[in-house]
């Protein structure tokens, strides 16, 4: 589905990788490590198409992102380190217009569940300038229950999360897995799929 | 769920960005706040002479209603760029194109429209005939878009930069003096006996071409600004 080859790129003069090869099929799921500064982050930009590589191509589906551009866009879901979420707004709102710029209408009541079930209630309608900075990331991460999208493309999805919301994650990232989905993440924190072989990349 | 549509998509990135001017309100009023002063110190320095005062005032309104709309353009990405939104915007499955025609058209409400309605009410300061006004006002309606639209891609140019709000208007300013002379040659057509016919042309012509060119080219910036 997702292939990568020969990926080089640099930030500045900086060259964070180059020659990166790896493919992911359904169903897999894939750990990208490297200390500070190894270009996780670049990594995964560069996935999404925001960054443009310095050599090589990024496949999906036998074609290159840059040419399928929203017929791709359609296909992931990106949650980088910055949340998305507008202070004034609330979490409901943010959620719908979150979904919404992804391309799904959502129903009140179907972001009102999914709300819940990342441990909201009682705090769909209050505004997000409020939340605490795990809540914050609750509401970042509620897109991932509503979403239809085949590849994740998660940078730190753990960053502030407490231990029930951190398992409320992995068991969201098994349910995907399930479902023939696939997810690309970096992360500090332990995270365990039960039954899933989780690949890794080195950065280094 | 529904997957949204094109159009669907555009409303969305409206309303988001009427209901957010509505709850920031304080930045919506700066900008009009803004244009009513200038245009009032006018009449108070120059002296109460109508004759002199009737040949500005065309010139004054127009220049008033370009400087405060570089006032309010600094922001016009700024928000969604610092809190990670614009990523997911060129991340949704439409063309960023079009969603950048909805920001720029929330701007307009937002920012353009409360001059287009603010001006006559202004141009009665300046002892301008009923006639004239109107000119003003259907100048106004045409020109004021093609800022926002103009300006979105000097807003897209700058984004994260520091000190880039004075950037932003010495590279829009200039681009905006065809209308700026246009809007104003309306009004002096008209108060002269000529006919306005040409000027409300050329503005309706300028108008068609921003609307057609300027969400891709702010499209193409962002997408730089962004790497």
């Amino acid at each position: 589905m997702l292939e990568v080859s020969n990926l080089a790129c640099s930030r500045g003069d900086h060259r964070l990788f180059s020659g990166l090869n790896f493919h992911l099929h359904l169903g897999q799921i894939m750990q990208v490590q490297g200390a500070n500064g190894s270009g996780k982050t670049s990594l995964l930009r560069t996935l999404c198409g925001f960054l443009v590589p310095d050599e090589g191509e990024i496949v999906w589906r036998g074609e290159r992102i840059r040419e399928l551009a929203e017929d791709y866009h359609d296909e992931i879901l990106y949650l980088g380190h910055l949340n998305a979420i507008k202070d004034e707004l609330s979490a409901l709102e943010n959620l719908r217009i979150s979904a919404g710029l992804s391309g799904i209408e959502l129903e009140e009541k179907e972001a009102v569940t999914a709300l819940r079930r990342m441990g909201l209630r009682g705090r769909e309608m209050l505004p997000t300038k409020v939340l605490s900075q795990g809540q914050r990331r609750r509401v970042a991460l509620a897109r991932l229950l509503v979403s239809d999208a085949k590849l994740w493309i998660l940078d730190e999805p753990l960053s502030a999360l407490d231990v029930g919301a951190v398992a409320l994650i992995q068991e969201l990232i098994a349910e995907h897995l399930a479902q023939q989905g696939m997810v690309i993440f970096t992360t500090h924190q332990p995270l365990h799929v039960a039954g899933i072989e989780m690949r890794i990349l080195s950065l280094s | 769920m529904k997957k949204s549509t094109m159009l669907g998509l555009l409303v969305l990135v409206i309303r988001r960005d009427l209901v957010l001017a509505m709850r920031r309100r304080a930045d919506v009023l700066t900008t009009l706040i803004f244009f009513v002063m200038v245009v009032s110190l006018f009449p108070l320095g120059v002296g109460p002479e109508m004759d002199m005062l009737r040949k500005m005032a065309a010139g004054v309104l127009w220049v008033a209603a370009l400087l405060s709309s570089m006032l309010s353009l600094g922001r016009l990405f700024s928000a969604d760029y610092l809190d990670g939104t614009l990523e997911q915007m060129m991340l949704a499955p439409q063309s960023l194109s079009m969603l950048v025609l909805g920001k720029m058209a929330a701007h307009w409400m937002v920012s353009g429209l409360p001059l287009v309605l603010m001006a006559p009410v202004l141009g009665l300061q300046f002892d301008m005939s009923v006639q004239a006004l109107g000119v003003l006002m259907v100048g106004l309606l045409l020109g004021t878009p093609i800022l926002s639209m103009v300006g979105a891609i000097g807003a897209a140019l700058t984004l994260g930069l520091r000190g880039g709000g004075v950037l932003l208007s010495l590279l829009v300013l200039p681009l905006c003096i065809p209308v700026l002379i246009f809007g104003t040659g309306a009004v002096e057509a008209v108060t002269s006996g000529l006919s306005i016919a040409s000027h409300f042309a050329l503005l309706g012509a300028l108008l068609i071409l921003a609307l057609v060119f300027t969400p891709w080219v702010t499209a193409q910036a962002l997408r730089i600004s962004m790497e």
